[in-house]
């Protein structure tokens, strides 16, 4: 099961590509452009409109693409029927998070919900590795249901973040060690110690 | 000529700003300050850069998100918006051959847009308010952690940008609609719906076309120009319930927070600011390139009805694009997230990358060209574009939004790119291009100055926005302070890169002052001698 490290991975090369495509397209446009002039100029009608489509498929078949390949679209889409197997409370105010269970133990391959509800201001909960790549984030709105459901395919250790600016105040609101995910066969490689700033 | 008098007089008798019209005068007092509001924008930047690198004592916590406020708002508003109406307001009367509507409201609009942009930063610099440029409620009116006199300079300042603002909108489809003294009755509805882009979308699906009265670049201004106003109306009513809160607490008025739903005020601002980002940014741009491949070919544009009509198509996209910066939040409609955050979103796909062939193919067409510093930095702006606007797609999709939402990413490999590459230098040719029409004829002081701030500017802008955009993809946050070096390799590369960018606007500078002359600068904002409601001297003038 592909986690963030592998979409992400693919994102840099992928568009890592891309970029060095577009790049060299315009150096070489540059370099033709004062050149004198032969019947390439990409004037016709018929090309214009077979890009406009290309444009199209590939803006809208990103989508389709990654709701296939990107394990948790579907299952974040369709939270509110799945029963999840735990649900974890996390409580912010005054620039602090309270956590109902803390460290919070997931089972492997289960279905858990992250509740998040803020008392005063606009925060972020996000899920990070020791390495600090992020696992999943999800805004923490006021007045808001700010749930994000997950589920761990190997075991690690995860520190939890907030991800939104809430005023200076707000700048390192971590919880050291919050996700405890064990039972599987595989380690996540980088949530193996302990993450978070010191 | 000593380096000194070159300094004062400028290069070759520098700008003669005796001989300058009024019009001239007035873009020029926008751009001038435009150009040194984004050395101002792009210092403040490096000081986040180095903060990034290492902790700075003379920095804290307080005073770095300060400077992430106004920073943005300063580069924005004082930069990008003063330069683009000073570049405006002349290019519409000068391809409507009519006058502008009103002189005097165009010197309001650069006076309140410029004082408007400093009160605002003093805001910051004085008293470190800080709720960054997205407001979200209700942290601009936390007062435990922000002065109320913070708040109340920071929504001044911002609301004479908007009058400014409201006021270039106003002289721009006044200009547009207006029937000049002497002149015949000028069929001002029928100007205002081509302005709009009625009759391109009819042209579109009619085979008989009927004529334009208002030509494309003009069109392309006016487009832009109702999503600037949009977007004022939004900024002015938060302005306006900010004020509120603050004035409530000053004088002992209990106002609940929660009176304000945070999810449908962020839902509204969004959607204000999104004008800027999508609509504005993307329409402008895309006009200004038809803009300046037509004035550096001579030619007319290819596609020129499909180019009107997907400026129009761009305009009502950008009103409903505003839900991909929501896709994170989990109360917002999966209907919204998916229709408006994901489909209608990744039509911005297809109109930037219209507006970017359309252009390529006009320039294309006109071969052989010279590589003067307008083309280079056209092309320059027309990279950026390319790779920003996929990098925003890719992040208004749910599955890549739930790991890329706030990482540097977004504010690297889109915004920074978006803006710096893509926008920036766009403007830049802009500027090359209108030096000897704004100036008549003023010569630049060096051409290798020019080349060394193109590179520079280019490698440095990329450079800069993909190392963001790497440090996101590995989990570093935006808005957050990192002490204990985790993402110093890459802090230090857009470090090294942002040196370049602004040793690059050293140079520009240089440049331009070496080119006009003290004496011409400080001419600029004198006022004019002639009182022509030309655009330039008549030939005789000249």
């Amino acid at each position: 099961m592909a986690d963030s490290i592998d979409v992400l991975a693919t994102l840099k090369l992928v568009y890592g590509i891309y970029a060095f495509i577009a790049i060299s397209l315009i150096g070489w446009f540059g370099y033709r452009i004062t050149k004198a002039k032969d019947d390439r100029t990409g004037a016709k009608p018929a090309i214009f409109w077979t890009y406009v489509a290309v444009l199209a498929v590939i803006g809208t078949g990103l989508h389709i693409l990654t709701y296939n390949t990107v394990p948790w679209v579907p299952y974040d889409l369709d939270r509110a029927n799945i029963e999840p197997a735990a649900i974890f409370d996390i409580a912010y105010e005054d620039h602090q998070m309270s956590f109902s269970d803390l460290p919070m133990n997931v089972g492997c391959g289960e279905y858990v919900v992250f509740n998040a509800t803020s008392n005063d201001l606009t925060y972020g909960f996000g899920i990070f590795r020791a390495d600090h790549t992020l696992v999943a984030q999800m805004q923490v709105v006021p007045q808001s249901k700010n749930d994000l459901m997950w589920r761990f395919d190997k075991n690690g250790t995860y520190y939890v973040r907030s991800t939104e600016y809430s005023g200076p105040q707000g700048a390192r609101m971590v919880a050291r060690d919050a996700i405890i995910v064990t039972g599987c066969d595989l380690d996540d490689l980088r949530a193996t110690t302990t993450g978070g700033q010191s | 000529m000593s380096f000194v008098n070159t300094l004062i007089n400028g290069h070759e008798g520098g700008l003669k700003h005796e001989g300058l019209t009024p019009m001239q005068k007035i873009s020029l007092r926008f751009v001038v300050l435009g150009v040194l509001f984004y050395g101002l924008a792009a210092v403040e930047g490096m000081m986040m850069r180095v903060v990034e690198i290492t902790p700075v004592a003379a920095i804290d916590d307080t005073h770095f998100f300060a400077i992430m406020t106004v920073h943005p708002m300063v580069g924005v508003f004082g930069s990008t918006y003063m330069i683009v109406f000073g570049a405006f307001l002349f290019l519409v009367p000068f391809f409507m051959k009519k006058p502008i509507f009103s002189l005097k409201v165009a010197n309001a609009s650069w006076m309140l847009i410029g004082g408007g942009t400093f009160i605002m930063w003093l805001a910051g610099f004085l008293f470190a308010y800080s709720p960054l440029y997205t407001l979200y409620w209700p942290l601009p009116v936390d007062l435990e952690q922000f002065k109320i006199i913070g708040g109340l300079f920071y929504v001044v300042g911002v609301a004479l940008i908007m009058v400014g603002t409201f006021l270039y909108s106003y002289n721009v489809f006044k200009t547009i609609m207006y029937t000049p003294a002497g002149w015949d009755k000028q069929p001002s509805m029928e100007l205002f719906k081509d302005a709009i882009g009625f009759r391109a979308i009819g042209n579109w699906l009619k085979k008989r076309k009927t004529e334009h009265i208002v030509d494309l670049p003009v069109a392309a201004i006016a487009r832009g120009t109702i999503d600037v106003g949009l977007n004022a109306v939004v900024i002015t009513a938060a302005g306006v319930l900010l004020l509120i809160y603050m004035f409530g607490t000053l004088f002992g008025v209990g106002m609940e927070k929660t009176w304000v739903d945070a999810l449908l005020y962020k839902n509204i601002f969004w959607w204000g600011l999104d004008l800027i980002a999508d609509g504005l940014v993307l329409i402008f741009v895309a006009g200004t390139w038809y803009i300046l491949a037509m004035m550096i070919t001579g030619k007319d544009l290819f596609m020129k009805h499909v180019a009107r009509a997907a400026l129009f198509v761009e305009m009502v996209v950008s009103w409903t694009v505003w839900s991909h910066h929501l896709m994170s939040d989990q109360g917002q409609s999966n209907l919204l997230k998916v229709l408006s955050g994901e489909m209608v979103t990744a039509l911005e796909l297809v109109t930037q990358g219209l507006a970017v062939y359309i252009t390529l193919v006009t320039l294309a067409k006109a071969r052989p060209l010279k590589m003067t510093n307008e083309l280079k930095f056209l092309l320059g702006g027309l990279l950026g574009f390319m790779l920003a606007v996929p990098a925003g797609i890719i992040q208004a999709d749910l599955g890549m939004n739930r790991v890329l939402h706030n990482t540097q990413w977004i504010i690297g490999s889109h915004v920074h790119v978006a803006i710096l590459v893509g926008l920036t230098m766009t403007l830049y040719s802009a500027i090359y291009l209108l030096l000897p029409i704004l100036t008549n004829g003023a010569k630049l002081y060096s051409q290798k100055l020019a080349t060394a701030h193109f590179w520079l500017h280019l490698i440095g802008g990329i450079g800069m926005g993909s190392s963001m955009g790497m440090a996101g993809i590995d989990g570093m946050l935006r808005r957050s302070i990192y002490v204990d070096g985790e993402y110093n390799t890459y802090m230090v590369l857009a470090g090294v890169f942002g040196c370049m960018l602004l040793l690059a606007f050293a140079l520009f500078l240089f440049n331009v002052v070496m080119t006009f002359g003290v004496k011409g600068l400080i001419g600029i904002y004198l006022p004019a001698k002639s009182d022509t409601s030309d655009c330039v001297p008549a030939p005789q003038e000249a």
